[in-house]
């Protein structure tokens, strides 16, 4: 990114249509705004005027003459104070209506942005790091819309600069010429240096996110670096980063450093020029001392509002950024599409898998022409060796995911055609990897269209399905304890329990469980299982697992392997024509009597 | 400090200090601050003193330049020429002091978040779990940031506000103490009432920071919680929560730019009346002779010195705020001592052979009740030592005290006849490494998170590890071997597939005891009996401790510790353990039925 394309005439084009969109979506507001500034405006100038008048017909008449006539006195001091009032009104009207604007947009974009997040696939999320998303949502929509903030106030200060050289040609066109050249090289230099800044800050900007993303995820893997004992390799790599955003934040404060005070000096200069040439006007007889007064206390108010130019100018470039970005989210497509059909059969689902394909890229298949049949009622077990694509697998038959080719069948219905939100009530996978939300145990387990309630008797009969019932009750506040982020304060196994309940409570027609009892012991698995098997007679029941108990329980077996499926019958017919499937399954017998020979051997020689 | 009461504190610190004490202790924190400060002081005094050239030159013009029928032009022209010189070089002395500024601040920033990184993962694990992740990235960052802002911007306000203050004040009263005093009447009412504004508005950016953090996290949700939505339907829940979080924010924050915009013309309208009241005031002392034009109008240039730091003042003092607030968040962590410590002067352990053994170990998690009881067992060096038991039965609690990652809050833990405290943490990691369940990934490629370990592997090294591993035929199954990314905490690897790269890794550092906490429970059985047989036959001369579900390790173990409850009900070899009747018979013989074909 460089500065002279962050600045290029297109920047300030689609900056301007950013701004224009705001506007828009809020017309009324922004017209008051755009008001109140330029009341502001006026009065800014009219305050140097009400003084100027003060001088010449009050103070200067006074000294003269040695005596004050109280009524122009009095109608100075109102004068002042009214014109303050009036600067004092247009300055909140400004500032509320401003914030008012810019906060509703913000807010807009990011409903806007996470309904889309809801919306869009699994695969787009697989696509898009988290910490994009994240941002996206919060500091992309921010700077969006941060040039509103300061955009009222600088539509005031057009309205100030144009009166207040109407006022000075009023009072003498010298000086008007100093206040042409001063004012426009303030703006040229404010100009000037916020192009050199902006892409300082951005720089600065995207510095300070990659620090916070390496923060995140050592602290996310703190674990690991614990183990590993790589605390201080961590430390390196973040001060690293650290380092750089140092030096990037001392090159913004150089250009700051050096702007800053020049601005500040551009209309001091100014008044300086003003005594100067006013002397000779005032000699002249061209002007009088009062006017003299009123110019150059003008320049010294103006010095400080006309700044607000620049910021305007400043925040486009980080503002069409972060409008792209939130656009780019907006309108990607591949949002799933729903059609009308319902699932409102009764009892177990009946599933068919038709020629099957999925890739995560286009060039490297994981899944291709998986064909296989569920009968209502039927629990059927998946079983491949490691990253043979069953997860994927899974994701498929709840339409996590859309296939690349083929077609997932549920009661008959291509899910592609089934309506929003009837996939989920109808089926529920328990994944691979337990995700718990930082809630409650009720919450966690009780997701959903969040309309009525579940009954605690419901959550309660699940807990005891997936044998979770007793450490729950165990728990300082039962089904009220919160369980941390990711469920830290669980054992592994209690975590998986709890996420199988989870799908359990929704008594769904086909339930999926990808590897779902992993983290349990043997016997817990039994139970659980032995549960599954009377407890749910109205589920059709896929189980991906390794174990035998699992497969046991499985009326059919589907076999993957690299994405295919190699063979699909009982448990004995495969055992006894697979190859592949007798070698993943009979391992731990075979690797039992190998031992058993092994340790007959020894005894032998011994 | 007593040992006692730190113990079992897991949470973090809360800075109790007063303001000007965490201000103090922060800027002792951060020695670079102070590097070079007088001089930068010495600047600021000289810039500001650029503000009172224009009312004093005005002052000059009116009284001696234009005193005479026809203006002193000579006199005038030298006087704007020497203030146009002055300007200029309080305007250089700007330069010179925020560069300055800037470079002490930022270094010192830069350190203290450095440190603050290094802390937090000295802290124990418990201790980082009783924060969410993004709240200890944000003592780390943002509230860093909220300390630069004070140091740049709003410390040096202050100082400079003051400086305006006085000088202006000091000129004021040298024009006229008369209408000096006029002026301070006008603003001293102010210096009552900023105050509680400031209270007002740091009340109200205190709600929008936290509507913001609530907001940042049900966001987070719908982003890191995807899949589990989807699979639930839970969206149309979900985007409810996420609307009542954003328009609470936006509600806040509405507020709190209102109170801000009330407040900000205050000091202006009290201006303006000062302005109205010099005007009134001075003429009558004009009349009298006691002050000229010149000084008269030079006043009401002073009062805009005057206006501006107070219209600054609550924007400052709730900068001041934050930055206290931000310090108070580093400190919090830097404060919170790290309970389980590398020793001082710990004991190196020679490489080699380990014997571990556990002396009436007891733990219970704080605020919990005790998970382990009495534990006492040995490891002996060079063995193969399986753990089983029933879920929540204090394994993985067992294998935390074993690698120190907690210390027990009973007994004790002697690796080699040292107490596990007394050792070094350099020697400790280097000789006991424990993979963790969750195979947790760090976003680069394959090479990267193995050699993470051991950096200075070499791709020979790797290459043999994994071939030892039997994971070659995997590897070339991927579609770019060792340079295949894996993606953010490795999610675009399948479940086994991150435990085989997590167990790569450990294998790779070498350790003399290697813990594998359920390691593998997400590989294939095939795979995972190769794997155990790799292990197995180069760990000869290692100590190799599992735990696991499949009770196929158990099998092949030297030893068996079996846990129920968090005690160590039986120990032995699997054959005798099957014949004992207890927890073990069970547990095999329900393994036996899940693993047997028939
Ligand atoms: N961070 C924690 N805070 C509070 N309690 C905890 C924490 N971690 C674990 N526990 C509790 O300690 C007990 C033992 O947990 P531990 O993780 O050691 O069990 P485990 O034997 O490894 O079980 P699993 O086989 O399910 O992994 C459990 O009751 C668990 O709820
Ligand atoms: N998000 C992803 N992006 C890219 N590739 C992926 C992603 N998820 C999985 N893969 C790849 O797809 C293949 C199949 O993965 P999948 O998770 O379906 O396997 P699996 O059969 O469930 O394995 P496991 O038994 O280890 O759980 C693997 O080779 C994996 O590397
Ligand atoms: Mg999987
Ligand atoms: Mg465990």
């Amino acid at each position: 990114m460089s500065s002279e394309r962050d600045h290029s005439p297109t920047v300030m084009r689609q900056g301007l249509r950013v701004i224009g969109h705001a506007v828009r979506a809020e017309p009324r507001i922004f017209t008051g705004a755009v008001l109140a500034s330029s009341v502001y405006g006026i009065m800014t100038v009219g305050s140097s005027w009400a003084l100027g008048w003060a001088t010449e017909h009050a103070v200067l008449p006074a000294f003269r003459a040695g005596h004050a006539t109280t009524g122009t006195l009095v109608t100075a001091a109102l004068l002042i104070v009214g014109v303050a009032v009036l600067k004092a009104a247009g300055v909140i009207g400004r500032r509320v209506l401003a914030g008012i604007m810019q906060y509703r947009m913000q807010a807009r974009s990011r409903r806007d942005v996470t309904r889309q997040y809801l919306r869009l696939p699994l695969a787009w999320h697989h696509r898009h790091p988290t910490g994009q998303l994240l941002s996206n949502a919060s500091s992309d929509a921010e700077a969006a819309w941060a040039p509103l903030a300061p955009l009222p106030m600088a539509v005031g200060v057009v309205v100030m600069l144009v009166t207040a050289a109407v006022a000075i040609l009023l009072v003498d066109p010298v000086l008007a010429l100093v206040g042409f050249l001063i004012f426009p090289a303030i703006a040229v230099l404010n100009l000037v240096y916020q192009r050199r800044l902006s892409p300082l800050v951005m720089r600065a900007q995207q510095l300070r996110a990659e620090v916070s993303e390496i923060a995140h995820e050592s602290f996310d893997g703190a674990l690991v670096v614990k183990t590993l004992g790589r605390e201080d390799a961590e430390a390196a790599r973040f001060q690293a980063k650290a380092d750089r955003l140092r030096d990037a934040n001392i090159a913004v404060g150089r250009i700051r450093g050096l702007f800053d005070p020049l601005l500040e000096a551009l209309p001091t200069l100014g008044v300086l020029a003003v005594l100067l040439f006013g002397s000779v006007r005032l000699a002249g007889g061209d002007v009088s001392s009062g006017e003299l007064i009123q110019v150059s206390y003008l320049f010294t108010l103006l010095a400080f509002p006309v700044r607000a130019l620049g910021w305007v100018l400043a925040e486009l470039p980080r503002s069409v950024v972060g409008w792209t970005r939130v656009q780019d989210v907006l309108r990607a497509s591949g949002s799933m599409r729903y059609g009308a059909a319902r699932l409102d059969a009764d009892g177990p689902a009946r599933l068919e898998v038709r020629d099957l394909s999925y890739g995560y890229s286009y060039d490297a298949p994981v899944l291709s022409g998986v064909d296989f049949q569920v009968r209502p009622g039927r629990t059927v077990a998946i079983v491949g060796p490691t990253g043979s694509g069953k997860s994927t697998l899974t994701q498929l038959l709840v339409r996590l995911i859309d296939p690349d080719g083929g077609r997932v069948l549920l009661d008959g219905t291509d899910l592609r055609d089934v309506a929003r939100g009837e996939v989920s009530a109808t089926a529920s996978l328990v994944p691979q990897q337990t995700f718990l939300f930082d809630d409650t145990v009720r919450g966690n387990l009780a997701l959903g269209d969040g309309g009525e309630p579940v009954p605690d008797e419901k959550v309660w009969a699940a807990l005891r399905l997936a044998q979770a019932e007793g450490f729950v009750s165990a728990l300082p506040k039962g089904l009220d304890t919160r369980v941390g982020e990711r469920g830290a304060t669980l054992s592994g196994g209690q975590r998986q329990r709890l996420a199988l309940a989870r799908a359990l409570v929704r008594s769904p027609r086909l339930l999926i469980l990808d590897d779902a009892t992993s983290s349990v012991d043997a016997q817990v698995e039994g139970r659980i299982l032995y549960g599954l098997r009377e407890g749910s007679p109205d589920s059709t029941v896929i189980v991906v697992a390794y174990r035998m108990a699992t497969i046991a329980l499985a009326d059919e077996v589907v076999y993957l392997e690299h994405g295919r499926v190699a063979d699909h019958g009982t448990h004995d017919e495969l055992l006894s024509r697979c190859e592949g499937y007798r070698n993943l399954v009979t391992a731990y017998e075979r690797e039992e009597a190998e031992r058993a020979a092994l340790g007959a051997d020894e005894e032998v020689v011994a | 400090m007593t040992a006692r009461v730190e113990e079992r504190r897991t949470t973090l610190r809360v800075e109790q200090r007063s303001a000007i004490g965490t201000f103090r202790r922060g800027l002792a924190l951060s020695p670079e601050f102070r590097v070079g400060l007088p001089v930068t002081l010495l600047l600021a005094v000289l810039a500001t003193l650029g503000k009172v050239i224009v009312p004093i030159a005005v002052q000059q013009v009116i009284d001696r330049g234009l005193r005479g029928a026809t203006p002193d032009m000579p006199f005038i022209r030298n006087a704007v020429l020497l203030c146009a010189v002055a300007v200029l070089l309080t305007a250089l002395c700007g330069y010179l002091m925020n560069v300055r500024l800037y470079r002490s601040t930022e270094s010192g920033l830069a350190s203290l978040r450095g440190k603050g990184f290094r802390h937090v993962h000295d802290l124990s694990v418990l201790t980082q779990n009783t924060e969410r992740r993004g709240a200890l990235v944000s003592r780390v960052t943002s509230d860093v940031d909220q300390i630069s802002t004070f140091m740049q911007w709003g410390g040096l306000m202050v100082l400079i506000s003051c400086g305006q203050l006085l000088v202006a004040s000091v000129l004021m009263a040298v024009y006229s103490w008369q209408l000096a005093l006029l002026v301070w009447a006008c603003f001293l009412p102010l210096v009552v009432v900023l105050p509680r504004f400031q209270r007002w508005v740091a009340g109200a950016y205190t709600e929008v920071r936290e509507r913001t953090g609530d907001m940042l996290s049900a966001i987070s949700e719908s982003v890191v919680g995807s899949a589990v939505i989807r699979a639930y339907g839970s969206e149309d829940r979900t985007a409810r929560r996420i609307d009542e979080a954003v328009n609470a924010q936006r509600n806040a924050q509405t507020r709190a730019q209102k109170i801000v915009a009330f407040t900000f013309p205050i000091t202006e309208l009290v201006g303006a009346a000062a302005i109205a009241g010099v005007v009134l005031l001075g003429v009558q002392l004009g009349i009298g002779g006691t002050i000229t034009a010149g000084r008269l109008v030079a006043f009401l240039f002073l009062i805009t010195l005057f206006i501006s730091p107070l219209q600054t003042a609550t924007e400052v003092l709730n900068d001041a705020q934050n930055a206290v607030a931000g310090w108070r968040r580093v400190l919090g962590v830097l404060d919170t001592p790290a309970d389980v410590a590398d020793p001082v002067g710990g004991v190196t352990l020679p490489r080699g052979s380990i014997t571990v053994s556990f002396q009436d170990v007891g733990f219970s998690y704080p605020d919990g009740p005790p998970v382990l009881h009495e534990v006492s067992v040995d490891i002996a060096p060079r063995t193969r030592v399986a753990v089983v038991g029933e879920t929540g039965s204090g394994k993985t609690t067992f294998a935390k005290l074993l690698t120190r990652l907690m210390d027990p809050t009973a007994g004790r833990v002697v690796v080699d006849g040292v107490d596990l405290r007394k050792v070094k943490f350099s020697s400790l990691r280097e000789r006991i490494v424990m993979v963790p369940q969750d195979g947790f990934l760090f976003d680069g490629t394959l090479a990267h998170n193995i050699r993470y370990g051991r950096p200075s592997a070499t791709d020979d090294d790797i290459d043999l590890a994994m071939t030892e591993l039997g994971l070659t035929d995997w590897l070339q199954g991927l579609p770019a071997g060792l340079a295949t990314p894996v993606g953010q905490r490795g999610e675009s690897l399948s479940a086994g597939e991150r435990q085989l790269v997590a167990l790569a890794r450990a294998y790779l550092a070498d350790p003399d005891l290697l813990l594998l906490d359920e390691a593998t429970s997400a590989v294939d059985p095939a795979t995972e009996v190769r794997l155990a047989r790799a292990l197995d036959g180069v760990t000869r001369g290692r100590t190799a401790v599992s735990i696991a579900h499949r009770l196929s390790t158990a099998q092949a173990a030297d030893e068996v510790l079996v846990f129920e409850h968090g005690r160590v009900v039986q120990r032995g070899p699997h054959a005798e353990l099957v014949r004992q009747d207890g927890v073990y018979a069970d547990l095999y013989a329900s393994w036996t039925s899940a693993a047997r074909t028939s």
